[in-house]
């Protein structure tokens, strides 16, 4: 186990490596003169001048990644130029607005997916099994941005229930703060919904199939118990790890949710900024949310380890 | 198999638009603008008096190019890197893995907004953008299968027989792995037709005036109030043709992979 | 006895809640110095942070704010401005003659300043005593007052300016009506009352929270469900909707800027081989082939003004002798017959935010009748500028958010060589004349030089203009007191809930 964990550790640093030339290439390569659209709308030439020097456009771009490496390895992630904010100050500003979103998605996406998924495996092939299928294909095929507005229309015009968009702190008022993080939670949560009751219900399947679940239901266990204590238990399995990749993507930002419904979190960050040419924006939220992936990814393989017996051995 | 039925009849849709639209989808009519659906305009019309009919049943094509051209591209390159990882193994392996993963790091949405943004606003660099932010889950697929189908008995057999690779990678172990290639293909384009929509929601994919159900919710989303059946059918659309494909690749995963029935 | 208390509690609390203020805005602003600012949006927020040497009315008239007179030197080379007895900034510190020649040096003189453009005539500041400042010209320039009403004119704490140095942006002492409280990026920038300022009697909030909302509809949709007082820049199509909604008032007014497609026709080589760009008589026939009239009814739902100039028809500066042409597509057809070009085609490089689309659209739609045939190429916005900049394309729909004086309107756009003229205009007839209008203070002049370079821009159209948007502002009903100013700001003076 120690060396599956050193090797695992092993292939991060590679692949960081990539991700940052990845990131790098991605917006340097971006057509145009970022220092232009930055200048605003005067054009002052000095301050074209003035920023070009900031970004240092004119020299190479390995000598410019070289720089910006050497920045990061020392903690700092540059600033943003439109705003003057230094990124890593952004980040930490936006980081519990995404944490808590990704969270509330990812738990509605387990209540509504999971029971989905169990209650149409246990009553495979009949209506209740038809319904739940046809939700989570919804689900997928919904685009989460028109689900957003429809969302907006019906719950905050025309009712009145929930606030339009906007985020509130909840250590400032935990009641405001739920009431406008529920529909964007719930359109996130809705697609993911969709992907964990699939794999639920297969998981169950095969699970519900098996030998040893056979010899509880022959030992007269409830059914109940059959299902929720042997079967569920062990179709978590690919369900942790699905879960804690999804969790990741989640991390990244909601990008289109979150423009619609105006939270100040990472996705609209980075949208933003690839929109203004905020480089060095995108490059250290993007590298901060793919090193939480990744190590994610690595706790996620990590879980699976340990908790299926045939790996350990 | 109503996934099929859907998918087919989508593609019809696509194929003999110039035939059964109505109306010209790009003619437009300053007196009939934002007009309720009526008999000479069955969907109504939008913002500058298309027609909405027309416009959606011209959008099949570019939803469908863009769902099926983004796949033909990553699968184009998605296999080729994917057998190579997992044939050769080793370093080669290796640094395809980590790049894959260094891929697969990064939002897929914003991989792709960047490449639009590179590439500048249209339909084919959208597919573009689309098709390459999507290769890498091609090229891990594609690796696992290769890698579990080169133990297999006759590979080895073929081996000893002194086939040169290239033979092997293409007789023997390509029409192997091709089901779960299939069925994530099927299940891809119904993603590329919603990254579609998503990057025109952004400004970023087909562009008007050009139909495509995206850039038409993009700008119908101003007018819900007003004029909500804008949205309506395009939005019903898209999600009818991205359900249809799921259908289909449940239907294909449930008759090409065993495992799962 | 508890009840008077919990009576009174009540009160106090549903007074308070009232008196904050929460404003939409249609984006996020930039750095919130005004030496360093550069976006619209910004002068949004500055309306409430930070006050000027001058002000604009309603009718665009020079009022006094931090200045409460001027007078010009006999030969019109240097301004004489008088200063407010008793104004302090957010610090504490005195605002006084010292302070003004603080700032606009530094707006001259910061590295990666935005207003050293706009101050560039203005070759020194002298204090001729506490509340009098001196400000030297090497030769007359009529636009400063107008340039001293924006941003340059906006005066910033120097104690608290040179502690901070580059990152006063961060949180900038000023002198206005609400001092800064807290931005967070991207979701609010908060702003309170400050209690010394000099015109304290005109406000009646404690605080003011503005959010950006990019979305017109969901900013909207704020507004509606009750999340927010007042929104900017709202969407046209929506105006009909709110009219029947007793909770809701819109305000509007045209704009001092305007919408107009730019034509290359000297920026690169690219210029030449367009016909467009090569015979002024193919210019003529796009713009003969344009109803104006239905641009605006069609793409803007009717909220904005049809206008041929760089200045709105009831502009007191409009140039009279260049009226609005009528649509002629008879006439269209018949100069590109004689232009050799009966279809001619080019590129129409267009934004991709939905006006700009759509007027595109009319565009082409219109033009195709006179024979053009016009590819729209949506082009992302960042990316368009870039290209306008370096001459690659035909045509490129721009709009520009205007400035007070027409100069600011005129200057960068059509003199040679300056940054904004993406057309690549270049007469030094016209150069002559348009330095000859900034240079007399006399408005009679100015008026006739104006109709001048009405004319000769007119002849050569470098820039077809459209129209002139208006500014559409919602709010609640409850709020009175709003000052429907052309350049589309937000003034907090007088603003009251009931």
């Amino acid at each position: 186990m120690g060396k599956f964990l050193v090797r695992r550790l092993a292939s991060i640093l590679p692949t960081l490596f990539f991700v940052t030339i990845l990131i790098f290439g991605l917006q340097q390569l971006l057509p145009g003169d970022p220092a232009i659209v930055l200048a605003g709308e005067d054009q002052d030439p000095n301050v074209v001048a003035y920023l070009r020097q900031k970004l240092r456009l004119d020299e190479p771009f390995p000598v410019r990644y070289a720089y910006w490496l050497g920045g990061v390895l020392q903690g700092d992630l540059g600033e943003s130029l439109r705003i003057q904010k230094p990124v890593t100050e952004l980040i930490f500003e936006k980081l519990p607005v995404t944490i808590q979103l990704a969270a509330m998605a990812m738990l509605i996406a387990l209540v509504i997916g999971i029971t989905a998924g169990i209650t149409s495996a246990v009553y495979r092939d009949t209506t209740l099994d038809y319904a739940a299928n046809v939700f989570a294909l919804w689900g997928l095929s919904t685009p989460n941005f028109w689900l957003g507005i429809m969302l907006i229309l019906l719950f905050s015009v025309q009712l009145g229930w929930l606030p339009a968009s906007g985020y509130v702190s909840p250590f400032e008022d935990l009641k405001a703060n739920l009431a406008a993080m529920i529909m964007p939670a719930f359109v996130l949560g809705n697609a993911i919904a969709a992907v964990l009751m699939r794999h639920t219900r297969s998981a169950m399947l095969q699970v519900l199939n098996s030998d040893y679940v056979r010899t509880a239901r022959a030992k007269g266990l409830h059914e109940r118990v059959v299902v929720l204590k042997h079967a569920l238990r062990n179709a978590m399995i690919p369900i942790i790890t699905l879960g804690a990749l999804e969790f990741g993507t989640l991390l990244s930002g909601a990008v289109l949710t979150e423009q619609v419904f105006s939270i100040p979190g990472f996705g609209k960050l980075i949208v933003d900024a690839v929109f203004n040419r905020d480089y060095a924006v995108v490059q250290g939220v993007v590298l901060f949310t793919a090193t939480a992936y990744i190590t994610l990814n690595l706790l996620a393989d990590l879980a699976y380890f340990l908790v299926n017996p045939r790996m350990r051995g | 198999m109503i996934g099929l039925g859907f998918v087919f009849f989508f593609i019809l849709m696509a194929l003999l638009a110039p035939w059964i639209a109505p109306h010209d989808p790009l003619a437009t009519s300053w007196g009939a603008i934002r007009k309720a659906p009526s008999a000479v305009n069955l969907f109504g019309t939008d913002e500058i008096g298309r027609d909405v009919l027309s416009r959606v049943i011209w959008g099949a094509r570019a939803s469908l190019l863009a769902g099926v051209a983004s796949v033909c591209i990553s699968l184009t390159l998605g296999l080729p890197i994917g057998m190579l990882a997992g044939y050769l193994g080793g370093w080669t392996d290796t640094l395809i893995s980590r790049a894959t993963d260094a891929m697969l790091a990064c939002p897929f949405l914003i991989l792709a907004i960047a490449l639009a943004a590179f590439l500048g606003p249209s339909l084919t660099n959208a597919m573009i953008a689309i098709g390459i932010s999507a290769t890498p889950v091609f090229i891990r697929l594609t690796r696992a299968s290769v890698m579990a189908v080169k133990v297999e008995d006759y590979i080895e057999a073929a081996r000893a027989l002194g086939n040169p690779h290239l033979r092997i990678a293409l007789r023997h172990i390509l029409p192997n792995i091709l089901a779960p290639l299939i069925v994530q293909a099927t299940l891809a384009i119904a993603a590329a037709v919603i990254a579609e929509a998503s990057l025109s929601f952004l400004g970023l994919g087909q562009q008007p005036p050009a139909p495509s159900w995206g850039s038409m919710l993009n700008t119908a989303k101003n007018y819900v109030d007003q004029a909500p059946w804008m949205a309506i059918w395009p939005g019903a659309s898209i999600f009818l043709l991205v359900l249809s494909f799921n259908l289909l690749g449940d239907g294909l995963r449930d008759a090409l992979d065993p495992r799962h029935s | 006895m508890k009840f008077r208390l919990a009576f009174c509690l009540f009160f106090f609390i549903a007074s308070v809640q009232s008196q904050t203020l929460r404003i939409g805005l249609a984006e996020d602003p930039d750095i919130l110095d005004p030496t360093l600012a550069r976006t619209f949006v910004g002068r949004i927020v500055f309306s409430a942070l930070c006050d000027k040497l001058f002000d604009l009315d309603e009718k665009l008239n020079i009022v006094p704010m931090l200045a409460t007179s001027h007078d010009w030197s006999a030969d019109h080379k240097a301004l004489i401005v008088k200063l407010r007895q008793g104004v302090t900034f957010h610090d504490g510190e005195k605002l006084d003659a010292a302070a003004v020649k603080f700032n606009l040096e530094r707006h001259k003189n910061m590295q990666g300043s935005n207003r050293r453009g706009e101050l560039a005539p203005v070759t020194g500041v002298e204090v001729l005593d506490p509340q009098t400042v001196r400000l030297n010209l090497a030769a007359p320039f009529a636009p400063l007052l107008a340039v001293l009403t924006d941003r340059a004119g906006m005066m910033v704490s120097p104690k608290a300016a040179q502690a901070a140095g580059e990152k006063f942006g961060a949180a900038p002492v000023c002198s206005g009506p609400f001092r800064f409280v807290e931005r967070v990026a991207q979701d609010r920038i908060v702003v309170e009352r400050f209690a010394n300022y000099w015109n304290k009697g005109a406000i009646h909030f404690e605080r003011i929270v503005y959010t950006p909302i990019v979305d017109a509809t969901v900013r909207l949709a704020n507004l509606r469900s009750g999340q927010l007082d007042f929104i900017e820049r709202m969407a046209p199509s929506d105006v009909p909707g709110l009219k029947g909604d007793s909770r809701f008032k819109v305000a509007k007014i045209v704009e001092i800027g305007y919408q107009g497609i730019t034509i290359n026709i000297g920026k690169s080589e690219q210029s030449q081989k367009n016909p467009l760009g090569r015979d002024p008589r193919v210019r003529e026939a796009l713009e003969l082939s344009l109803d104006r009239g239905a641009i605006v009814q069609v793409a803007m739902d009717g909220e904005a003004e049809i206008g041929n100039q760089w200045v709105a028809p009831d502009n007191s500066w409009y140039a009279k002798n260049m009226p609005m042409p009528k649509r002629d597509i008879a006439r269209a057809k018949a100069l590109l017959a004689a232009a050799g070009v009966p279809n001619p085609s080019f590129t129409l490089m267009t934004p991709t935010t939905s006006d700009a689309q759509k007027i595109a659209q009319v565009v082409q739609a219109m033009a195709k009748d006179a024979g053009f045939d016009v590819k729209i190429q949506s082009t992302e916005f960042a990316t368009s500028l870039n290209l306008a900049d370096k001459g690659q394309f035909d045509a490129y729909m721009l709009a520009w958010s205007g400035r007070a004086d027409p100069d600011g309107n005129l200057f960068s756009f059509h003199a040679c060589k300056q940054p904004l003229n993406y057309a690549g205009y270049c007469r030094p007839e016209t150069d002559e004349l348009i330095n000859r209008s900034r240079s007399t203070n006399d408005p009679a002049q100015r008026r006739k030089i104006f109709e001048q370079i009405a004319e000769a821009i007119g002849k050569e159209r470098p820039v077809v203009y459209l129209f002139h948007r208006h500014w559409l502002w919602a709010h609640s009903a409850k709020l009175s007191g709003l000052r429907t100013v052309p350049d589309g700001l937000v003034r907090v003076q007088g603003l009251k809930m009931n």
